[in-house]
């Protein structure tokens, strides 16, 4: 299988990171050959095989659910690159 | 005395002690020698005055029941600290100042330690390197234009050079004990869970801890002590009984049985690290351990396992970066067009490649393919030391497969960067601890690292080999401040 340059735009789109055609290009290549050498996987029979998702393999503890109402609002805006005081600000979504 | 940079933690803690030195002589000594060693480009934020004026504090009012009386301490830029700029070696971050401070330097400073500053990094911890920091190259001080290693690059130069007692670094995939290679330095990767990941920036939850690196095994213990601790604010902290492995280390391994994986043994392997490794197997043996040679069979499908599961995490965890609540901010016509040039602009080109392989193996049509895949892959290298730690008490190999390269030589081939972490990777997703300790010198006097990797939970059985080890092989490196004019 290889990642033509039509994927690699899908995949630039979904993960937000736009390229340019030559970044794309050679983009293109770097994963075609991450992805052959990942190819590896496909020796191994492993349809029985429980999938392992987290290596702790413990159940979450539960804690009470209590409110806490810290202020802090200076806080969280505090390294915002734009706010007006008391939002985040973004360019206009809405018309 | 001899110069008070070059002393152990062990030393430097005694010292203070005593009264023999002060925190505040300490902390100028290595902020003096700091200050020349610009050309290793180790700190990405100094904080030395401020180190200063905490050391005076703590000189005024001393309390030496801590286990790091002012001692000072320069630690990964990937740990938040509260009111120092923390970039994870990425632009994206170059103006985060956290108001919060990460759960393990938080344990530190309450032990007594003082924050030195910043060290450099690959960006978001994704190198072997430090090639990918945005702040630049790390320099080794082994030798002029090599690479320190990475992610954990600007800590393990900084340790090596003597500009900090010890440091703490992240390892995800290596980036601890792979530097630490490199650069003739002691680095530990704790059992997941061990070390809290809060306040740590995220690269790949299920494998990312942070770890303790120094000049010698002993302060790897006391370190590791206050490091680790269960918190609640980590929801994959492990709450168990953990040992006091500063005061418990010893180095009688006498019927302790070794497993020495065939593996490991790969092909164009340096004669010089073979050599080593055989060393590294007499040595436990005249200690009086049992040597076991055992078979992990899925070694070789760890690193492709690696770059899918790694990758994944890592695309959904820098998700977070949009320009919106902190970090840069590009322009954009729209809200989309702001995102997709912030990411642009903000991150590099190793870190976008890696999102981009994360973003494909989660997507539509793709996710059994590799990500389940990987998952299932992952569970039967898990099982291979499962089975193996059975008849053993530890692993033995080395720690690269080979010693540290010159700047440049591997930035353009991702897939000869990537297996530079064989050995390591396989114990990061198994989940389990591993330490590299220096273990002798290849042709050019470069330092080369042996491993020990334990069962979940056993730190202190690791580092009691690790310090029978050391003692046995007496290493010396050959530093010769040649960046110091």
């Amino acid at each position: 299988m290889t990642i033509d340059l039509k994927t690699i735009k899908h995949i630039s789109r979904l993960s937000c990171i736009s390229l340019e055609d030559e970044k794309a290009q050679k983009l293109a290549g770097d994963l075609n050959s991450i992805f052959k050498f990942i190819e590896k996987l496909n020796e191994l029979k492993i349809e029985d095989v429980e999938p392992l998702t987290s290596i702790a393999e413990t159940t979450l503890k539960f804690r009470t659910d209590e409110v806490k109402s810290d202020n802090i609002r200076e806080k969280i805006l505090k390294n915002s690159p734009s706010d007006n005081e008391d939002f985040f600000v973004v360019p206009k979504v809405v018309e | 005395m001899s110069e008070i940079t070059s002393l152990t933690l062990t030393e430097l803690v005694k010292n203070i002690k005593e009264k023999k030195l002060s925190s505040t002589e300490i902390t100028k000594a290595f902020v003096e020698r700091s200050q020349k060693s610009k050309e290793l480009n180790t700190y990405i934020t100094e904080d030395f005055s401020s180190a200063i004026e905490k050391a005076k504090k703590f000189d005024d009012k001393p309390n030496f029941d801590l286990k790091l009386p002012g001692i000072p301490i320069a630690v990964k830029d990937l740990f938040c600290t509260n009111g120092v700029r923390t970039t994870a070696g990425s632009k994206i971050l170059n103006n985060f100042i956290p108001t919060y401070e990460s759960t393990v330097t938080q344990n530190i400073w309450q032990q007594g330690a003082i924050l030195l500053g910043k060290l450099n990094c690959d960006e978001f911890a994704m190198g072997s390197s430090n090639e990918t920091s945005f702040f630049g190259n790390v320099q080794n001080p082994i030798d002029k234009n090599l690479v320190p290693g990475g992610s954990s690059g600007g800590s393990a130069s900084a340790l090596a050079a003597n500009l900090t007692p010890v440091t703490i670094g992240t390892d995800t995939g290596g980036s601890i004990r792979q530097p630490a290679s490199f650069t003739g330095t002691v680095g530990l990767k704790p059992t997941y869970g061990s070390c809290s990941r809060y306040g740590i920036v995220a690269f790949a939850s299920s494998l990312d801890q942070a770890g303790p690196m120094s000049k010698n095994v002993k302060d790897c213990a006391l370190l590791l002590e206050v490091m680790s601790s269960y918190d609640k604010k980590d929801s994959t902290s492990i709450d168990f009984n953990r040992s006091k492995y500063s005061l418990e280390l010893n180095n009688n391994i006498k019927g302790k049985k070794i497993g020495i994986p065939k593996e490991y043994r790969v092909d164009d392997m340096p004669i010089e690290i073979e050599e080593l490794w055989k060393k590294g197997i007499e040595h436990v043996k005249e200690c009086g351990a049992e040597l076991v040679d055992i078979s992990l069979p899925h070694t070789n499908y760890a690193l492709p396992t690696y770059y899918i599961v790694a990758p994944a995490e890592a695309s959904s965890n820098l998700a977070r970066y949009d320009g919106v609540k902190y970090g840069f901010r590009s322009h954009g016509e729209n809200l989309i067009d702001m995102y997709e040039k912030t990411r642009s602009e903000g991150f590099g080109d190793e870190v976008k490649r890696r999102i981009m392989i994360g973003t494909y193996v989660l997507s539509s049509g793709y996710y059994d393919a590799y990500y389940l895949k990987a998952q299932k892959v992952r569970r039967l290298i898990k099982k291979d030391f499962d089975v193996v730690f059975n008849q053993v008490d530890a692993i033995l190999t080395p720690s690269t497969p080979s010693s540290a390269f010159k700047i440049g030589e591997k930035t353009n081939d991702p897939i000869s960067m990537y297996l530079n972490d064989i050995f390591t990777v396989p114990i990061n997703l198994a989940g389990l601890p591993g330490i590299s300790i220096p273990a002798g010198l290849d042709k050019n006097d470069y330092p080369l690292g042996l491993q020990i990797i334990g069962k979940a939970f056993d730190e202190q059985n690791i580092l009691n080999i690790a310090y029978s080890i050391e003692e046995k092989i007496n290493f010396k490196n050959k530093i010769t401040d040649w960046w110091i004019k």
